[in-house]
């Protein structure tokens, strides 16, 4: 038996790390700058215990570990509750999301060090920095600019309290998500997440390009949570029925049977408005362009967010109601198509990029756009399988991304190559996830794609369409996910940041130098781990066959779901696409048999539309915000303001100056005439109640 | 029928209080360290409070949870018990918060201490009354000494001004709710608001109509409301028995317009929710439109001249008057009750937790103003740009307040109207509600302008670091935490103010 109080301990613990290290640790200053890495590791791990035992009580008990929800407050006869729900879904995401944040806590142990020699790396570098700090003070946020946190800029753990502090309040928000009992607990901690990924991804604040994309997170997410809060109010609107039904309308376990009681046309709006939460969360079209801006944080933080935190909520989230979703066909049709939309869409994007971390970026998306298809054609199990896998191997391909730029201080490809003879253990676990990204048996990527690849191909209609929205998918990300290694790890080393010209550099990675070497074991210590789980993860958790140790299909029955059978066919034609992909790339970038260069020209105008993300950030940005918002919208609203609003406003002052100041002007006949108010008050009130009386 | 050892038990609360404040002033004489005076001042507090919570567990165990004393003259239940606790509390944070204030007249700090602790203990005789005559003893004795207390700055002419108007205006109060009472007497022939024995029949029991068709059926009752109405708006700032509350407030010591906005204000509230329900229940039909119009107007007149507001305690004086109206709103949903299937003490529970709430974020932006006041000397909103940097705290805990005011969560203030609009809606009154949330949207532009200016312009020559000392830092804390722990978790508050509606409703 799993206590109450230790699944609350899961929230606590990593929110008592943010705690002590933003209130105790960062005050101290400098000596103790190097403590918060370990609160917050500590913490992670006994958290990671907590998961752990969650999972062995929820599969000793069969099931959902029920716990009766807490009355938050009442008003009136409606009951707003807090609670713990603990099922297997949720036991799969604490391990998921704890096992993760703890492996990348330790990471960044490493590599939010500075280093003294030579620039050092991580949070990077400020020294050269200090005159625009100076400017910053000027405007009177020193408080917080690079010489904040108490602690002198050289200090090589000048940047722990604050990144530690953010990290626990990140992985805290997500455990509080998964374990919520009720929708709107379950927001309340969507928003936190939000929130710290947005302090996350802004860590580096004093970089406009940082403060701009940790923005554009917060907002994009925020117009998909827009959705989510108007299913909050549509479900609440519909509270008679559910309460009539003794259902409270916002818990969860309540709303999974609420289906019937509400009709489809009320459960599609439902479903979709939640979705739309989900798209901002999970990046999906079209709400899918601030996932590759939010690179701009510190990589060990896009690691967290693309495996186990924030974009997999939007997945969670859908496969925590799907009860819900399964009721409305419109709904999942939409959420299929959207995801496997999303899939095709975004691997193209991925083809031409020569950031390292934006190839992983709209990986991700494509990755979550297969695990939204899942859940549209009604495989949410199989979803959850595939984030579970995909967060390993997309998370050691981050680390290992963070790790080639400890290296060489560039995260451009085009500077890279050869890398293998100085990075043996980067280059094997990442190539690791490269090919569980490709989806190539027996590794981990491999399982879960083909089963929902097999689910989509077994749906109607729009399965079958957006099967060969996967199958194209599948061709590009293998293709790009070999490019990355090649150019990255193979042929001639082409100079690092060394070869990137003064002007062109971030001001903040200005002084760097290459310094070709493996990172430290504390970096690459958890890389290896991941390499081990996403080699085993997909063939342990869900094996076909009876392993000994997890009996076969570990995972479907857990989640309470019919094993997925394996279709011969479906796996064959999945992997020869993956090798196909593989094998261009091959001849592109490593044997140079086909000229990368002369396939951009022949295909320019597709290439230019790939490489400007088809256009959609100038569309959100120049036409929508600039054109549509700034000079319609808000002019109308800024003339209302000035002419409507300020008007009335100053009529209002107006009357309260200027009754102020006719009473000022008879200063000794104020108290009198207050007096006479009081009279006239008086009669004011007799003579309308006398004449609702006589009348 | 004599003076028994239980009248003496059921008032301990308010005789350790006025032994208290002799005791303080007596001190005063003798001591010359006025710290030690501050000390026992707080923590001889603990004494009435620590009666009044043993009243609270003696009548929780009783039959009917009350207890009268001085042959009915007093009831004793939980929800008197309720406002003493909260009158108590609130003392204790004024005293923290007040110390380096009233150190500019250190000579009669200790007097200013007696006379506070004098009119609080009127304030809390007030929601025990049990007939009008102890109704009208209890509220001279809490309005005399602030009368003094409103010109303690004698040397300042606009603090003697506010204590003049004070005076001559609760005089002209105090005799309409004195007409009031008589009206109600000649009508009835009893000044009971609860019943003590069978042979003395409370109000409630004596009401006749003489007028089928006219409100309150009754030409001599229907005067009397009205007077009592006036009568108890004086103290409640409610429209349009509001005009001396921005001048008081602006011209009276600063820790004195803070008692006033909210001590002065809870006990009237009691009393008149002692009164208008318990005697004047059964004809609540026929007040209750009264009381939500006069929540309209009142709210809504409060708000819009507070925009026009420079100085900030102004500003929070007409912010009080606004804050008057959105209780007012739940007076009225208590009355719309006849009929109606709702729950009878939503109204009187979200009056009470509001008042609690209440308490919390608009002593907590008192305090804040105090102590920023008491080192910048300039009382105007403008005088307050810059503070996010000069001090982080104090600006941080009064942009908290703020937030709270206007009714944005996670704040007490937002769970306060929630309650309140939600018992208005139950009980009928949409359109109050959709005046009161239309309310809060424009009260948002007067409050958030302080964060504005706090935050977003630069300091105005002077930008040295502003700081509270210990107590009043203190102080400032506990309300900020309270305003934040009441707005996340209710429950508590809220069960109190339960506990203290049901006893009100037993004493029909």
């Amino acid at each position: 038996m799993f206590s109450e109080w230790a699944a609350w301990a899961i929230i606590a613990l990593p929110l008592a790390a943010f705690a002590i290290n933003a209130f105790i640790v960062r005050p101290l200053g400098a000596p103790a700058a190097r403590l918060a890495g370990y609160v917050t590791v500590t913490a992670l791990a006994v958290t990671l215990v907590l998961s752990v035992l969650a999972l062995m009580a929820v599969q000793d008990a069969h099931g959902t570990a029920g716990y009766e929800p807490h009355l938050w407050f009442a008003v009136g006869p409606f009951d707003m509750t807090i609670g713990i729900f603990l099922d297997p879904l949720t036991a799969i995401m604490l391990i998921v999301v704890s096992s993760i944040s703890l492996l990348v806590q330790v990471y960044s142990l490493g590599y939010m060090r500075r280093e003294p020699a030579h620039g050092g790396h991580a949070a990077e570098e400020r020294a050269v920095h200090a005159g625009a700090a100076h400017a910053h003070d000027a405007h009177g946020h020193g408080g917080d600019a690079p010489v904040g946190d108490g602690v002198s800029r050289e200090h090589p753990y000048a940047d722990y309290p604050r990144y530690f502090a953010y990290m626990g309040l990140f992985t805290a928000s997500m455990l509080g998500l998964v374990l919520s009992s009720n929708l709107i607990q379950l927001f309340i901690f969507w928003e936190l997440v939000g929130l710290s990924s947005y302090l996350l991804i802004g860590f580096y604040h004093w970089r406009p390009s940082a403060a701009a994309a940790a923005k554009k997170a917060f907002i994009v997410t925020r117009i998909g949570d827009f959705g989510f809060l108007l299913a909050l109010l549509y479900i609440f609107s519909h509270r008679a029925e559910l309460m009539a039904a003794g259902l409270n309308p916002f818990d969860i376990r309540d709303l999974h049977q609420a289906a019937p009681l509400l009709g489809p046309g009320v459960v599609t709006w439902i479903a979709l408005g939640l979705f739309a939460g989900a798209v901002g969360k999970s990046a999906q079209f079209p709400l899918h362009t601030w996932l590759p801006d939010a690179m701009e944080g510190p990589t060990p933080v896009s690691s967290l967010i693309h495996a186990a935190t924030m974009v997999a909520a939007g997945v969670f989230l859908m496969a925590r109601m799907f009860p819900l979703f399964e009721e409305s066909a419109t709904a999942l049709n939409l959420i299929a198509l959207t995801g496997g939309f999303t899939a095709l869409f975004a691997t193209s994007m991925g083809l031409v990029v020569h950031d390292i971390k934006r190839v992983l970026a709209f990986s991700t998306v494509s990755q979550l756009g297969y695990m939204m298809l899942a859940v549209g054609v009604g495989a949410p199990v199989i979803a959850m399988f595939h984030l579970f896998n995909h967060a390993f191997f997309k998370c050691l391909l981050f680390l290992g991304s963070g790790s080639v730029h400890h290296s060489v201080h560039t995260f451009d490809m085009r500077k890279m190559g050869g890398l293998k003879r100085w990075m043996p253990v980067t280059y094997v676990t990442v190539l690791i996830g490269a090919i569980s990204l490709a989806g190539i048996f027996p590794l981990a990527g491999f399982w879960s794609k083909d089963e929902i690849l097999v689910a989509a191909w077994e749906g109607d209609t729009v399965g079958r369409l957006v099967f060969l929205f996967g199958i194209g998918a599948a061709f590009m990300t293998a293709f790009y996910s070999f490019r990355m290694i090649y150019l990255t790890f193979h042929g001639e080393f082409r100079g690092g940041i060394d070869a990137v010209p003064m002007a062109e550099r971030i001001p903040d990675e200005a002084h760097h130098a290459v310094h070709r070497h493996e990172s430290p074991r504390v970096m690459t210590t958890p890389m290896v781990v991941l390499a081990g789980a996403a080699v085993l993860s997909g063939i342990v958790a869900n094996a076909p066959f009876d392993l000994g140790i997890v009996p076969a299909h570990w995972f479907a029955h857990f989640l309470e779901e019919e094993a997925p059978h394996f279709n011969w066919p479906i796996a064959i034609v999945s992997t020869l696409v993956a090798l196909g992909g593989i094998g261009l790339a091959t001849l592109m970038y490593r044997t140079n048999a086909i000229s990368a260069e002369g396939m951009a020209l022949t295909l320019k105008p597709f290439h230019v539309l790939l490489s400007r993300r088809y256009y959609m950030d100038e569309l959100y940005e120049g036409l929508i915000v600039r054109r549509v918002l700034y000079r319609g919208v808000f002019q109308a609203a800024d003339w209302i303001d000035r002419h409507i609003v300020d008007g009335t406003v100053d009529l209002a002052g107006w009357l309260g100056r200027n009754t102020g100041r006719a009473m000022a002007q008879v200063q000794t006949g104020q108290v009198q005439l207050y007096g006479v108010g009081i009279a006239l008050g008086v009669v004011v009130i007799l003579l309308v109640l006398l004449t609702q009386g006589g009348g | 029928m004599g003076l028994t050892s239980t009248d003496i038990y059921l008032i301990s609360p308010e005789l350790a209080l006025a032994g208290l404040a002799l005791a303080v002033v007596l001190l005063d004489l003798a001591l010359k360290n006025k710290t030690v005076v501050l000390g026992v001042a707080v923590v001889g507090l603990l004494v009435p409070i620590a009666f009044a919570v043993s009243l609270w567990v003696r009548v929780d165990g009783l039959v009917f949870a009350r207890e009268t004393g001085f042959n009915g003259s007093l009831v004793i239940d939980q929800f008197a018990i309720f406002f003493k606790l909260l009158l108590l509390g609130i003392l204790v944070l004024v005293l923290l918060a007040s110390n380096e204030y009233t150190g500019r007249f250190r000579r009669y700090q200790a007097e200013f201490t007696g006379l506070v602790f004098f009119s609080a203990t009127g304030l809390m005789l007030l929601p025990a009354a049990g007939d009008l005559i102890t109704v009208y003893v209890a509220l001279e004795l809490a309005s005399l000494p602030i009368v003094a207390l409103a010109a303690f700055l004698k040397m300042q002419a606009r603090s003697t001004e506010a204590g003049l108007k004070y005076l001559v205006l609760s005089g002209v109060s105090s005799a309409v709710l004195l007409y009031g009472f008589a009206l109600l007497y000649a009508a009835t022939g009893t000044m009971r608001i609860v019943s003590p024995s069978a042979a003395e029949p409370s109000i409630a029991q004596m009401l006749t109509v003489t007028h089928a068709g006219l409100p309150f059926g009754n030409v001599a009752v229907l005067a009397g409301v009205v007077l009592v109405l006036a009568g108890f708006g004086f103290k409640l700032s409610m429209v349009p028995f509001q005009m001396w509350t921005p001048d008081v407030y602006e011209g009276a010591p600063t820790p004195v317009s803070a008692f006033l906005a909210v001590a002065s204000k809870s006990a009237a509230f009691a009393v008149v929710l002692r009164v208008f329900y318990s005697a004047l229940g059964d004809v609540s039909a026929d007040w209750s439109l009264v009381f939500a119009a006069l929540a309209a107007v009142t709210m809504s007149v409060g708000n819009l001249v507070a925009i026009a507001q420079s100085n900030v305690k102004r500003l929070l004086g007409y912010s009080t008057i606004a804050h008057a109206g959105y209780m007012l709103v739940g007076v009225a949903a208590i009355a719309a009750r006849a009929g109606d299937a709702g729950d009878g003490s939503l109204g009187i529970v979200s009056v009470l937790f509001y008042l609690g709430g209440y308490a919390a974020m608009n002593l907590a932006a008192f305090f804040a103003v105090i102590a920023i006041t008491n080192r910048t000397g300039n009382e105007t909103v403008r005088g307050l740009a810059g503070l996010g940097q000069r001090s982080p705290l104090l600006a941080g805990m009064l942009a908290f307040a703020l937030v709270s005011l206007t009714g944005i969560p996670p704040t007490v203030g937002f769970m306060g109207k929630l309650f309140v609009f939600n018992a208005a809606i139950n009980t009928g009154y949409t359109w109050l509600a959709v005046i009161g949330v239309i309310n809060s949207v424009v009260s948002a532009y007067y409050y958030l302008n302080i964060v504005r200016v706090m935050y977003l312009q630069p300091a105005d020559g002077d930008a040295r670091p502003v700081s509270a000392n210990a107590p009043a830092t203190v102080a400032l804390a506990f309300t900020s935490i309270a305003v934040l722990l009441f707005g996340l978790w209710p429950t508590g508050l809220l069960d109190a103010a339960r506990a203290a509606a049901t006893a009100l409703l037993q004493t029909l």
